[in-house]
């Protein structure tokens, strides 16, 4: 299949009816690197609405205004086959000129680390540009006698309840994380995003649940306040070794690595560790990614995330990121190739233990070929 | 309290935020005349402008733009039959036999002024509502979620048509088409036949356009007619005024049920059309003219699907939670604005919450406004003749297929359910049931699965389980007594269809060995993941063996035979083409698309339409396919999307609308 995405949209249209794109003013464009009068397509495997949509609506103007020449991004929906549809015509189709980008997220990394045949794409081939984190509390119901943090191993011997998008979805890690840490949790799937889930936690259907940092803020908080929830404890961040330590946002709240120490006495390690941190990874840390096609140049890379950096400091992204993107920062560079790496790699030997043992207690099929 | 009130509605009569709110109005109605194109689409377009806006304006525009969709994407569905969005499908069934009679005006204008009303209801309940939302949404669990589901199935009672058995099973391939997909109990997929589109399952868009659409294109086609039929336009919007007052009460329980099922999460707002429609017959003393014109049948879904707007904001504002496809566009336009939805929104931000319902109240207003000034000039639409009209329609309904995913098999899927619908309509297999079945599916099978894993069997005894059961029995009674059958005539014309009776039996015999494709697929998953298609098929396989039954056994005026090319109003007219024609021409566009892409095949299409079977001049030829062609380009280039490409486009590198 040949490529496809080299005449942008509004060049076909500025072609068509003869537009002065070319006479329109920029901004200092580089010597060597220039979108001038170009059309960016940001592509996202996923369907208006939603927060990988929402993510890069907000990120596409203040990334165009910060690129050599102010070209114009757009957000291109390519929805279907939980975010694979579009990520694989990405795969096949863009060119290395910098004017298509893709942004993924975790219901993108997480098929490719299982291996789900749908997936024809490779991630080490691509460049990234940035990388967006992000965290979450884990939070049970008071009716566990739970009333602090510290008491999380009151948990051990009792029957958890926790609603799930699906064993595949980014509902792994939970599933990965009770597991490891001994607790008796049985996932009831078929929510349709973590907010039903919380819905069914506040109806008293589920005793355990998380939120995401900026839905636990807003939603979460005044539960706890008002006593009908208790944290138990952060995902955590990476530090720039890559170590876990506790989310910034949550400083009072024991991290994923502290709470199973304090469940089982030990740090956590061995192989099953290995298999929930890669996921945790592409799930949290390493959740929304830009890349860039195969085989683009350093001078654009190098330029994309001159803009990332620039864009940072622009008002408009300091006033709304919090709504948008919580309190975590968006990272290029060495942090971003850090998470790149971690959030994309995994073992055959790791993949294979994760996937037989959701085959053999969940019953998933990863479809046939 | 009382100051709250004040100052939101202060802050929503200013100049300024009335002109955004006009602007989002005008866009909505725009969007919503296009069928396929709804809230999403809409949204998407307004969101790059969000930047820098004042809130309340910000969301005056959004608002705008979702509150009017379902008030004007009622032209499609009167004036073409084309179900406009999922909010409209019910008012098809009636709205659009009373455009071919000629009363396109009446019903335009019953369905705006309901539309307006069931708007403004849903605020003032809302008003209210919203203070003591939250804890009344929590009652509603998954237990209670499922029987919702039920209840809605129970529709399936009013509109399964003449023969009970053959409404059941099409009730049942709805159910078994909707469970095509990834399982919510273990994520396998079914009947997916190895095929990657399969895997999301049949959009619904595909599914209301097959059904309704494409029958009602492929049967004009043949007749060589306009849509009127030679009918005047009748009377214009004073008679649709009265339509709607005589049967207000009607409208305020509808209005009252859209709002209630929208603030519901979780049952989503695609049913509630149906449900109002189905309410409307099972309340009404005379029912024969239902699904033959009866302007009932279009004030009841309208008034509801204006109501639900308002009450799927709640859940959207309170937990955010999005009821849909728009409402999540319009859950991200609130965060890129920096209004995050929460407990706050009841809070310290009630003030926004009153903006934002009011300002619902007020779209309403404006867009029933605009449309009923509109309702005469494009009412008059349907005098055009029809095969003018058919190329634009065609292309216009494989562009809102393929909204869906943007791949060519978008246009196979339309094909493959617009052949069914075809198949149904002349068999007189209700399509109503079909729909109600495959919107159902996902709900009834996931809540179900939930409330067993939550609650085990008990959730039977729960009281929100019982009071839902009863008002479900209560359906079912009222609808056995009332069906509606749209299927046409009634009397000796029975008797005749019983001719063909051989290849009714050949389509029953077809649907049962689909009923058997999904048991054989079944049979290959677990348990969680087979119990539901298997359930379905059994049940399936029993009453399409009941009907096979009547079909081979039943006496002359059984009321099981229908078969339209032997009753229907156009048998013994001069000029009916061949039965195939609007098929073979769809398929002729598909099988374009695939070699050429869809801008190119489109084009083509368009010419060899025009001269080939409208036999148009080449000068009426060449701007009619340049004005689409433009429409088209103009369409695609302000929603950023890419046109479903064919062979040459994998073959050759080609630039924009045609790559």
């Amino acid at each position: 299949m040949k490529a496809l995405f080299n005449t942008t949209r509004r060049g076909a249209i500025a072609m068509t009816f003869g537009a002065a794109a070319s006479f329109m003013l920029a901004g200092a464009a580089s010597a060597e690197v220039s979108f001038e009068g170009k059309t960016i397509e940001w592509i996202i495997p996923f369907s208006a609405g939603g927060g990988s949509d929402t993510w890069a609506r907000f990120n596409a103007p203040l990334l165009g205004k910060y690129l050599p020449g102010q070209p114009t991004v757009v957000v291109v929906n390519e929805p279907g086959g939980g975010s694979t549809k579009g990520t694989n015509l990405f795969a096949a189709r863009a060119k290395p000129d910098g004017l298509t980008i893709l942004g993924t997220s975790g219901s993108t990394q997480f098929p490719y680390l299982l291996g789900d045949p749908r997936v024809r794409y490779e991630y080490a081939d691509w460049k990234i540009v940035m990388a967006s984190p992000t965290g979450g509390v884990v939070y049970t119901s008071p009716s566990t006698g739970v009333t602090s943090p510290e008491e999380i191993g009151k948990l051990a011997d009792q029957k958890l309840i926790y609603a799930s998008q699906g064993a595949t979805s980014l509902d792994l890690v939970p599933l990965l994380g009770f597991k490891l840490m001994g607790l008796d949790v049985q996932h009831v799937f078929g929510f349709k995003g973590r907010g039903d889930g919380r819905l069914a936690f506040e109806r008293g259907e589920t005793n355990i649940d998380y939120q995401t940092s900026s839905a636990y803020i807003k939603n979460v908080q005044p539960l706890v306040e008002a006593g009908t929830a208790v944290p138990l404890f952060s995902w955590g961040v990476l530090d720039e070794n890559g170590n876990l330590t506790r989310d910034p946002t949550f400083p009072d709240l024991p991290h994923f690595g502290e709470a199973y120490e304090m469940i089982t006495g030990k740090a956590p390690e061995g192989p099953e560790y290995d298999a929930y941190f890669a996921f945790f990874t592409a799930g949290f840390p390493a959740q929304k990614m830009v890349f860039l096609p195969a085989g683009t140049p350093q001078e654009i890379v190098d330029a994309y995330q001159a803009a990332v950096e620039a864009m940072k400091a622009d008002p408009e992204y300091q006033a709304n990121k919090e709504a948008v993107l919580g309190t975590y920062e968006q990272v290029t560079g060495q942090a971003a190739q850090a998470l790149f790496e971690k959030g994309t790699q995994i073992t055959p030997e790791l993949r294979k233990q994760v996937v037989d043992m959701l085959a053999a207690d969940y019953g998933v099929q990863l479809g046939s070929d | 309290m009382m100051d709250t009130l004040l100052a939101a509605l202060a802050a929503l009569l200013t100049l300024q935020h009335l002109a955004y709110m006009l602007l989002g109005v005008s866009l909505g109605l725009v969007i919503g005349i296009i069928p396929g194109l709804g809230g999403i689409a809409g949204l998407s377009l307004l969101v790059p402008f969000l930047y820098g806006m004042d809130p309340i304006s910000a969301l005056g525009m959004l608002i705008g733009l979702v509150a009017v969709i379902p008030t004007s994407d009622t032209f499609s569905s009167v004036l073409m039959g084309i179900p406009g969005s999922s909010a409209s499908q019910a008012t098809v069934l009636d709205g659009f036999p009373m455009a071919k009679q000629g009363q396109a005006a009446r019903a335009l204008s019953a369905a705006f002024i309901s539309s307006l009303f069931g708007g403004v209801v849903g605020a003032v309940i809302l008003t209210g509502f919203v203070l003591i939302a939250r804890p009344l949404i929590l009652l509603f669990g998954s237990a209670e979620l499922f029987m919702l589901a039920l209840f809605g199935l129970s529709m399936v009672a009013v509109l399964a048509g003449r023969s009970l058995p053959k409404g059941l099973a099409a009730c049942a391939v709805g159910l078994l088409i909707g469970s095509i997909g990834g399982a919510p109990a273990t994520g396998e997929f079914r009947m997916i036949f190895g095929t990657e589109y399969l895997y999301d399952g049949i959009p619904l868009v595909i599914i209301g356009l097959g059904l309704f659409a494409v029958p009602e294109i492929s049967d004009l086609l043949r007749k060589n007619s306009s849509i009127a039929e030679g009918n005047t336009l009748g009377s214009g919007w004073g008679m649709g005024f009265r339509d709607w007052w005589k049967n207000i009460f009607l409208s305020i329980r509808c209005s009252g049920f859209g709002c209630m099922i929208g603030a519901i999460p979780g049952l989503g707002g695609s049913v509630v059309d149906w449900i109002a429609y189905g309410h409307a017959v099972q309340t009404a003393k005379d029912t024969s003219q239902f699904g033959k014109g009866d302007p009932r049948g279009v004030v009841a879904p309208e008034s509801a699907n204006n109501a639900m707007q308002g009450g799927a904001l709640l859940p959207t504002m309170l937990f955010g939670i999005p009821g849909s496809g728009s409402m999540a566009v319009f859950l991200g336009g609130m965060v890129l604005i920096g209004i995050e939805p929460g407990p706050s929104m009841v809070g310290p931000d009630l003030n926004v919450t009153y903006s934002i319902i009011w300002s619902l109240a007020l779209a309403n207003i404006m867009g029933a406004g605009i449309c009923l000034a509109l309702a005469r000039p494009i009412s008059k639409l349907t005098a055009i003749p029809f095969q003018l009209l058919a190329p634009c329609m065609i292309a216009l309904i494989c562009f809102a297929a393929f909204q869906a995913t943007r791949d060519l098999a978008d246009l196979v899927a339309l094909l493959v359910i617009g052949l069914v619908g075809i198949l149904m309509k002349r068999f007189g297999w209700p399509r109503p049931a079909l729909l109600i079945g495959y919107v159902l599916a996902p709900q009834a099978e996931t809540f179900f699965y939930q409330a067993l894993q939550f609650n085990g069997w008990e959730f039977l005894v729960r009281p929100g389980v019982l009071i839902i059961a009863a008002l479900t029995l209560a359906s079912i009674y009222f609808g056995l007594k009332n069906r509606v059958d749209d299927t046409g005539p009634t009397g000796e014309v029975v008797q005749t269809s019983r001719a063909s009776r051989n290849i009714q039996i050949a389509f029953a015999l077809a649907m049962m060995v689909f009923f058997g494709l999904a048991l054989w697929d079944a049979s290959q998953h677990t348990m969680l993941g087979a119990v539901f298609p298997m359930g379905v098929g059994i049940v399936g396989v029993v009453f399409g063996a009941i009907l096979l039954v009547h079909l081979w056994m039943g006496h002359e005026d059984h009321p099981a035979f229908f078969d339209y090319e032997i009753v229907g109003d156009h048998v013994g007219k001069e000029g009916n083409s061949w039965f195939w024609t609007g098929p073979a021409w769809i398929a002729g566009l598909v099988a374009a698309t695939a070699l050429l892409g869809f801008y190119i095949a489109m084009i083509l299409f368009f010419i060899a339409f025009l001269q080939l079977r409208a036999k148009a001049s080449w000068f009426t030829t060449i701007v009619m396919t340049a004005c689409a062609a433009g429409f088209i380009l103009g369409l695609a280039y302000m929603l950023s999307l890419n046109f479903p490409s064919g062979w040459l486009q994998s073959a050759y590198d080609l630039p924009w609308p045609i790559r």
